[in-house]
């Protein structure tokens, strides 16, 4: 049983020194086998495991991850959260994602850090106007929040834009959803380990899936850096590495696995209390708790697993971010790294089912996959305990490629990807 | 970020590029008859290989002449560079 976190277990552990915490999960060797293995320990494979120990009673699980878990994409995205999607399952699936956030750090007991300040997507064009404004509709026909800005309004929402009519892009309005916002990221996936550990899910860290072993069509077990696992369920949400892992098991997606870049500026000042997207600039800005500034650029339009990405993207994001907020001029930044994006060619997720019974597979978030987490892992837990998908990720599976009923949210979103 | 050594023109910045994708995927010669399952695989699936890859790019902001390379995508480097409709090197 873990120690509950409180501000009286705070105070009691400042006055010992903080060296008495429990810790937040153990570190077990692979048992033989297991009712399910979830392959990688991010966010999503974590929640997965947690929601099938919790919804689906399901106790021996095992989450295997090649490094340290929350190293790949968990914790390089730039923690935007938001469920403004245009098409009716878009926007059922990343809403009910957005319904468990804000009920998350209470569930966990552990502090997220959640903090619903608002997105705001900038419309610079007249085609970006109509469509932002089409999109406020369809969110709120959905029930999404959502509601449209003119340039003053947007102005005296985040008064640092410059709006003036003059700049190359200049800004015509925009659209903010309130119930929007950011995470702590790394909190996510601690928070999702402490919580499926107590329930008895075995988070395996430094091992990394060589193979997958087949019996025909029914999945067996894995070959891994720590010996074989067998297992009948096996789910994997190895994001930009989804084809590597398919490939073991012979099977082709329909994914290119591109380099996406972030990075953050020193510590200033709160300046920024909401996240600003601009889907036709491509520039993404929002502020952290430490107060670093969080700046999302584009993806590299090459295939590669490098983690690095190219110096023009950054330096194309940058431009428009200087044209829009002049105040940051002469602002140093501290950090850039990419991270590796499984992009889907109608840019949304797969979770699904596979040709192979008992192997499921959750990838394809592409550039957005933190805001949908706690209900991609909710998700994904259901299908595979129940081996038929829940009615809200029903659309997202792999057979649209074949049936031609894609779920095209490439420049839909209100991001480009 | 690395260099393209361009069939037509030479050594050039990557961001001079375009990349196209997986290389020598063959139109079907009779897409009439084709399932939706082998539409699908011509249309959608991918290799997405971690390592060595064939793969076509175009010189954009150049001669915007297409050509094939052979890059190993876990690292960025190119191994190859060949004009379209010549024979792959082999591996």
């Amino acid at each position: 049983m873990k120690n509950k976190y409180s501000i009286f277990s705070l105070l009691k552990n400042a006055l010992t020194d903080h060296e008495n915490w429990q810790r937040a999960w153990r570190d077990p060797e692979p048992k033989k086998e297991y009712d399910a293995i979830i392959v990688g320990g991010g966010g999503h494979g974590l929640a997965t495991a947690y929601y099938l120990a919790k919804k689906h009673n399901m106790k021996n699980i095992a989450v295997l991850e090649k490094g340290w878990i929350g190293g790949g994409n968990t914790g390089r995205n730039t923690t935007i959260i938001r469920s403004n999607y245009l098409w009716d399952a878009s926007a059922g699936l990343y809403d009910h994602a957005l319904k468990i956030w804000e009920g998350l750090s209470q569930e966990l007991n552990y502090n997220v850090m959640f903090s619903q300040r608002g997105v705001m997507n900038l419309a610079h064009n007249l085609q970006d106007v109509r469509d932002l404004k089409r999109r406020t509709h369809a969110n709120r026909l959905n029930g999404v929040d959502a509601i449209w800005l003119s340039t003053d309004e947007v102005k005296k929402f985040c008064p640092i834009i410059n709006t003036s009519p003059n700049i190359r892009y200049p800004v015509l309005g925009g659209t903010l959803q309130k119930r929007a916002g950011t995470a702590r990221h790394d909190a996510v996936a601690w928070g999702y380990a402490r919580g499926a550990d107590e329930m008895g899910v075995d988070i395996i860290q430094n091992c990394e899936v060589k193979g997958i072993k087949r019996n025909g069509d029914t999945v067996e077990g894995l070959e891994t850096t720590k010996g074989f696992i067998k297992s009948k369920k096996i789910g994997v949400v190895a994001a930009g590495h989804s084809s590597v892992i398919a490939n073991m098991a012979g099977l082709k997606l329909p994914l290119e696995s591109k380099p996406l870049q972030a990075l953050v500026s020193e510590p200033v000042k709160p300046i920024i209390d909401t996240v600003v997207m601009s889907n036709a600039v491509h520039a993404y800005v929002s502020q952290s708790d430490k107060g670093e500034l969080v700046i999302g650029a584009g993806t590299d339009d090459y295939v590669s697993y490098s983690q690095k990405g190219s110096h023009d993207i950054v330096e194309g994001t940058l431009h428009a971010i200087l044209e829009l907020y002049p105040i940051f001029s002469r602002m140093r930044m501290l950090r850039q790294w990419g991270g590796i994006v499984d992009i889907c060619p109608d840019a949304s997720p797969i979770i699904s089912k596979t040709s192979i019974k008992g192997l499921y597979f959750n990838c394809g978030w592409g550039t957005g996959g933190f805001k949908a987490t706690p209900g991609s892992g909710d998700l994904f837990a259901h299908t595979i305990a129940n081996d038929e998908p829940h009615k809200l990720n029903a659309a997202f599976n792999i057979n649209r490629f074949v049936s031609g009923d894609l779920v095209d949210e490439h420049g839909a979103a209100a991001v480009a990807h | 970020m690395f260099i393209i050594n361009c069939p037509y023109c030479g050594e050039r910045e990557q961001s001079e590029f375009k990349a196209g994708g997986e290389a020598h995927i063959v139109r079907p010669k009779q897409p009439t008859e084709l399932s939706d399952d082998e539409w699908a695989e011509y249309l959608f699936m991918r290799k997405n290989i971690k390592g060595v890859q064939f793969e076509r790019w175009v010189h954009i902001h150049g001669c915007r002449k297409w050509f094939n390379m052979v890059r190993d995508t876990s690292n960025d480097q190119i191994h190859a560079v060949y004009k379209m409709g010549e024979k792959p090197p082999v591996k």
